[in-house]
């Protein structure tokens, strides 16, 4: 579904060249959770940002759907971030003066459909992520759990071939943490591929397969057993009742 | 087409919110800039424009009307005054009309006291007889008596002065013009017409802007004309007052289509109007464009800032927008609404300002300057094409910034790299 190869980028600033990715091969099937992992610096938010098409690799291929990615003008970039991937930021990345519903309406409102028809789908994905009630709250009335659960309902609301989050549960506290990795697991189940840039192995063990990078390369790619899978969320029924 | 559609749909989206849901103060710090801005354009081009405006308002009101009916060139009077008089004053359109005798004058005052050797005190001005009733409805004059009081009928030998004739009114030390010292209302003057004196009394004295007004004498019409050698069929002008609504031209051509034109001139005001004015006003309209050019480019440069600002400390989630995949030019199209916003708010609150405001308040309270009751000039058609300027302006200033922070690098935006 979504491959690179040989993927090189280096950062050059003045003088100073920096090589961040060194050569990286990389594949994904279709409805694949992985995770990412490494020490900070190791190179693992750089491959995110490469295969999302944020940014622009040095040297390599990427290729989503048997399609070459990285030659592709702006705008078609733009397109196939719009229709293909959904995005979870670290920081939530809501606009603040959009409203929760505004802020999952915003990317739907570049496609082709009614309005009526969007702000339906923005408000089912907003429900999914059990914010049905708060449609009208700002993102400073939001917690950070909630503001990440409005950002991952953004993504996911018109249904992205691939789900790219970058450090999700960084800033969010542990039950937070945990409500948005339940979602991704129920996303997971349901079919949605899910690449998870992270630092927290526990998380991480919740994925189909596990990436290690360390000074710009893959090192270890890990398959778990599905029976983890379940873990998590017996652990957090425990720590509930 | 459909594309464009959709990004400036979304552009308003975004724009009405951020404004909406940004931080008041902030609004409306912008929009009190905007109004400045605006003012800066109008206020001061007007006033400038309004000085001199103010003049020819004086001329019009006190000395031409709306009117002129004078001499042909090659003639000191105008022929067949009373037919000339008697038609125009038949006219629908005319309220009133004022014949004036006008005869060079030199006055002389304190001859009864100065010692032989002394200068005389003379002053030159000129002798203008009026009608009391329709001068009174044309000029009223009356109004701007600063001394004593106005003529009245009846009243023999006696003049009131413009004030450019009394020394305390007009100290100009200079040998081309002199002035009358200690005269006061009561003051015996003499007065020389040709070879005729005569020995008057000073009624009252007269402070308008007009220099036509400032420098002459007036006395009633019949004794006037007995001076200048006149008679009621060879008066030197007559000023007509239109009634509200009329048009001068339309006056001035149905007078000349009777035939007066071979007897005497007929100008509108604006034909009357000395040209030196007509210089004035062109000079004052360009010297106030340059300042409105000027104001332009400093609300273009205002907004700019405004908008870079704007646009740089938001430039996170002008990446995040790009990187979720929302057009770029919706994103300028966002900047370019609220820049059109601040605009139209800043417009639309300086326009109440100078229309329900500043051009009333002018009017009540003219600006005293020497030569000129300075007011706001600003006609309606040349505020809204500035308007228009500055929205326009303030759109392409808006539109650059926005232009600059959507074109950077979507990851370095979201990531605030430079």
């Amino acid at each position: 579904m979504i491959e690179t190869r040989n993927l090189v980028k280096t950062f050059v600033n003045g003088d100073i060249i920096t090589p961040v990715l060194k050569g990286v091969d990389f594949k994904a099937e279709a409805g694949e959770f992985i995770a990412i992992m490494g020490r900070s610096g190791a190179g693992k938010s750089t491959f995110l940002y490469q295969m999302s098409l944020l940014d622009e690799p040095t040297e390599g291929e990427i290729i989503i759907d048997g399609r070459v990615a990285h030659t592709m003008t702006e705008a078609e970039k733009a397109d196939f971030r719009l229709v293909k991937f959904g995005y979870v930021f670290q920081d939530y990345a809501l606009l603040p003066e959009l409203t929760a519903l505004e802020n999952v309406l915003v990317p739907l409102m570049m496609m082709d459909y009614e309005h009526g028809h969007n702000l339906e789908v923005a408000r089912i994905a907003l429900e999914r992520v059990n914010l049905g009630g708060k449609l009208d709250s700002l993102p400073s009335r939001l917690s950070g759990g909630e503001q990440q659960r409005v950002s991952i309902a953004r993504a996911i609301a018109d249904k992205p071939a691939i789900l790219f989050a970058d450090e999700p549960t960084a800033n969010l506290d542990r039950e937070s943490s945990d409500q948005v990795m339940d979602l991704f697991l129920e996303l997971h189940e349901a079919g949605q591929t899910i690449i998870m840039v992270t630092h927290e192995e526990e998380y991480a063990r919740l994925a189909d397969r596990v990436v290690r990078f360390d000074d710009g390369k893959i090192v270890t790619a890990e398959h778990q057993g599905h029976e983890k899978k379940g873990t998590h969320r017996r652990r957090q029924h425990e720590n509930t009742h | 087409m459909n594309g464009l559609l959709k990004d400036i749909r979304i552009g308003w989206f975004l724009a009405i919110r951020q404004v909406r849901r940004s931080s008041k103060w902030t609004t409306s710090l912008i929009v009190f800039v905007m109004v400045l801005t605006f003012l800066n354009l109008v206020v001061v081009s007007g006033i400038l424009v309004g000085l001199i405006q103010g003049v020819s308002n004086a001329v019009r009101d006190k000395y031409i009307g709306d009117v002129m009916i004078s001499p042909l060139l090659e003639k000191d009077y105008i022929e067949h005054s009373v037919d000339v008089l008697s038609f125009v004053r038949s006219m629908p359109a005319v309220e009133a009309a004022t014949p004036r005798v006008r005869k060079g004058v030199v006055l002389e005052a304190n001859y009864q006291t100065r010692a032989f050797d002394e200068k005389p005190n003379t002053a030159a001005g000129q002798l203008v007889g009026v009608d009391l009733d329709s001068e009174r409805v044309v000029t009223n004059l009356s109004e701007n008596v600063i001394e004593g009081s106005f003529l009245e009928p009846g009243d023999y030998d006696q003049v009131v002065l413009g004030h450019y004739l009394i020394d305390r009114y007009l100290p100009i030390e200079s040998p081309a013009f002199t002035t009358l010292k200690s005269v006061y209302p009561g003051t015996k003057i003499r007065m020389r017409i040709g070879d005729t004196v005569r020995e008057v009394t000073v009624k009252g004295i007269i402070k308008t802007k007009v220099d036509e007004v400032s420098l002459s004498v007036f006395m009633l019409d019949s004794q006037a004309r007995a001076l200048a050698g006149r008679d009621v069929d060879n008066v030197s002008e007559i000023s007509l007052k239109l009634k509200d609504g009329e048009y001068a031209e339309a006056v001035r051509d149905e007078i000349l289509l009777h035939g007066f034109g071979e007897y005497a001139r007929v100008q509108t005001f604006d034909e009357a109007t000395p040209k030196f004015v007509k210089d004035m006003i062109a000079t004052f309209n360009l010297l106030g464009a340059g300042f409105s050019s000027i104001g332009l480019v400093v609300a273009s440069i205002t907004i700019f800032i405004v908008i870079f600002i704007n646009a740089l400390t938001r430039r996170k989630f002008i990446g995040i927008l790009k990187g979720i995949g929302i057009d770029g030019h919706a994103i300028e199209i966002a900047y370019v609404f609220q820049s059109i916003f601040y605009a139209a708010v800043g417009s639309a609150v300086g326009l109440v300002l100078v229309y329900a405001v500043l051009v009333p308040l002018f009017l009540a309270h003219p600006i005293d300057f020497p030569f000129s009751d300075g007011i706001l000039v600003a006609p309606l058609d040349e505020t809204l094409f500035r308007v228009l300027l500055l929205v326009v302006t303030t759109l392409i200033a808006g539109f650059i910034p926005a232009w600059m922070i959507v074109r950077k690098n979507t990851l370095d935006s979201i990531l605030g790299r430079n």
